[in-house]
């Protein structure tokens, strides 16, 4: 007599195709996949609890780690939700900058999630073209913030420096690059034969089911639901962008990709766009009297020396280039209580230096009112919402993030049930599980 | 007429306290009104709050540093979502300490699911109805609840490794 068994198979943490951090226990059939179960947490930092022992300003480091594909998004989220808590309004060219990083951030995203995917079905040289685009990104990511993953660059009330010269000129190159590799990639995958075989009507998931799992982002659109953060509830200057929200049909694979395909075209024309309407900033060939070293300017105030000190620019360290007076007012808010006073009067006068001092020092630092405030954001994989608690003290009482890939991971049995065991490999990789912000 | 107002006008005796804070409408209610608010927040057609957007809890223990007293000492928090009206209003629960449990909305969005083990990961507080309440970020063996207030966030619980 033949007896038929189910066989459990476990797959991760520490599976090449589980992106590191992940574990799956399947329950098969034959190659057919019956259950499955998803242990998540092993990429667990304890964000939230690490966010409430810091001053706000010192959160920014821990969200760059949430999502480290688009880290300058999580900044953004962030720093709008303790502005409301604030209720502040930033100068309009840091929110033009703030669009044009995170824009940046989505298209790096979204390459690598398309990237990795066609990699893991054997089109290495997709991957590799896509990671080269993304190079070019990151580099101009560089080029703003000094550090490609770790930026902390975006500052309550404003950005941490203005665009440095010469910038708008690369990025339209780099997004010139970045669109022959879109048509590149998809001459190579779209009408591929094998691709397209394994991407139809694997991984499917209906509208109602990613409605009720709360999933959002690229894979809600790819089920035909057209919702997006920057549309239904547009925030810093999207209201005046003129862009699209590609929606699929389906909601299996081939979709997700499209949609993703899609969007990475239409942030490139924001990220255009706002170059064309961003407010013109100061530039370095207005400047006007002398240049000193930061210690040189520190020194002299120290001993009294400060005849005209208010007229001279202090060099800076290239990180901090850009935040100095003269693009101060550019980037961040009028607000002393929340901004660090512009680096030569950090140096060069004692008002300033208090200004810079209360907002470091601890037992001083921002004080939001007390009160809570919930900010939504377009993050990479869907939306990101930053809710904060404050008690009127200048330490966040409770900082908890909503993690666009959490209910994406809750959602992953549906998906995944009814398919073959290989299938698992495309649907992990098109729904883009980003381990830091799923797990914390 | 916002959700909030809605919600007022129905559940007027289930309701503590309500606040707009930054254009956030929040409503605190009752934890036996709980399962009744949340059917009507989804079935309601002029709410359709079809999306539990967000699921977490406050802890209140020393709430700045003491000087605000909360009646109770958590909070469960809701964020919903209506794709339809665009609209949002948050839900709030006090929690006692003694007896951390509130009402499982698993039957209503498949996202509580996962929400509600997080929460009962990091706070201990337990759903009364949920299928499958176990930790989530945190591993079986863990000892207490990582985000509750009493729970310095220095402590160490290495799984291998000396003791101390």
């Amino acid at each position: 007599m033949t007896q038929t068994r189910s066989m459990l198979l476990n797959v991760g943490p520490s599976h090449p195709a589980m992106h590191g951090v992940i574990r799956l226990i399947m329950e098969l059939d034959g190659e057919k996949i019956k259950d499955v179960d998803v242990e998540i947490g092993y990429l667990h930092r304890a964000f939230e609890k690490m966010c409430e022992t810091v001053m706000y300003a010192q959160c920014f480091p821990y969200t760059d780690r949430l999502n480290y594909v688009s880290p300058l998004i999580n900044n953004v989220g962030f720093a709008m939700a303790v502005e409301k808590l604030l209720g502040i309004d930033i100068p309009e060219r840091a929110k033009y900058i703030r669009v044009i990083m995170s824009e940046i951030s989505r298209v790096s995203d979204h390459l690598t999630c398309v990237g990795a995917s066609a990699m893991e079905l054997g089109a290495m040289s997709v991957f590799l073209y896509m990671i080269k685009a993304r190079e070019f990104l990151w580099e101009l990511v560089e080029e703003i913030t000094g550090a490609r993953l770790t930026i902390s660059y975006v500052r309550i009330g404003g950005v941490k420096a203005d665009l440095t010269e010469g910038f708008t000129d690369k990025a339209f190159k780099t997004i010139a690059e970045v669109r022959k590799v879109l048509i590149e990639a998809d001459e190579l995958l779209t009408r591929n034969r094998i691709f397209f075989d394994r991407m139809k009507d694997i991984g499917k998931i209906s509208a109602q089911d990613a409605v009720a799992y709360g999933i959002t982002g690229p894979f809600l659109r790819s089920t035909g639901v057209a919702y997006d953060v920057r549309k239904a509830s547009p925030y810093l200057i999207y209201d005046k962008l003129d862009f699209e929200v590609p929606v699929g049909t389906q909601g299996d694979n081939l979709d997700r990709y499209f949609v993703r395909m899609a969007e990475m075209e239409q942030s490139l024309r924001i990220i255009e766009q706002c170059f064309q309407q961003i407010p013109e900033g100061p530039v370095a060939a207005e400047l006007t009297g002398d240049v000193v070293p930061a210690a040189e300017m520190v020194d002299r105030a120290k001993m009294g020396r400060t005849e005209g000190l208010k007229e001279e620019e202090v060099n800076l360290d290239p990180t901090l280039q850009g935040s100095t007076k003269k693009y101060h007012e550019a980037v961040y808010a009028d607000r002393k209580d929340v901004v660090l006073p512009a680096k030569e009067n950090t140096y060069g006068n004692i008002e300033g230096l208090m200004n810079h001092f209360k907002l470091v020092m601890y037992g001083h630092g921002i004080r939001p009112p007390a009160g809570e405030v919930y900010f939504p954001v377009e993050g990479g994989n869907g939306e990101l919402g930053f809710y904060i608690v404050s008690d009127g003290r200048d330490y966040p009482w409770r900082v908890r993030v909503h993690p666009p890939c959490f209910p994406i991971m809750a959602a992953l049995p549906k998906c995944l049930i009814g398919d073959m065991m290989a299938d698992l490999v495309p649907t992990f990789g098109s729904v883009n599980m980003i381990a830091g912000e799923l797990d914390r | 007429m916002t959700p909030l107002a809605r919600v007022q006008e129905r559940f007027s005796t289930q309701i503590i306290e309500t606040h707009s804070f930054r254009g956030d409408e929040t409503a605190v209610i009752r934890p036996e009104a709980l399962r009744p608010v949340a059917q009507f927040l989804k079935e309601a057609p002029e709410l359709d709050f079809n999306f539990l957007m967000d699921l977490s809890a406050v802890d209140y223990l020393f709430f700045a540093g003491g000087r605000i007293q909360k009646p109770a000492r958590f909070e469960v928090v809701y964020h919903f979502f209506s794709l339809k009206f665009n609209h949002r209003l948050r839900l709030k629960v006090p929690v006692d300490e003694k007896a951390p449990e509130v009402d499982s909305l698993c039957a209503l969005w498949a996202s509580a699911n996962w929400y509600e083990r997080e929460v009962w990961d990091m706070f201990g507080i337990k759903f009364k109805g949920h299928p499958n309440l176990k930790r989530i970020l945190m591993y079986e063996e863990f000892q207490g609840h990582a985000l509750r207030k009493d729970y310095p966030f220095n402590k160490r619980q290495p799984l291998i490794g000396p003791q101390y």
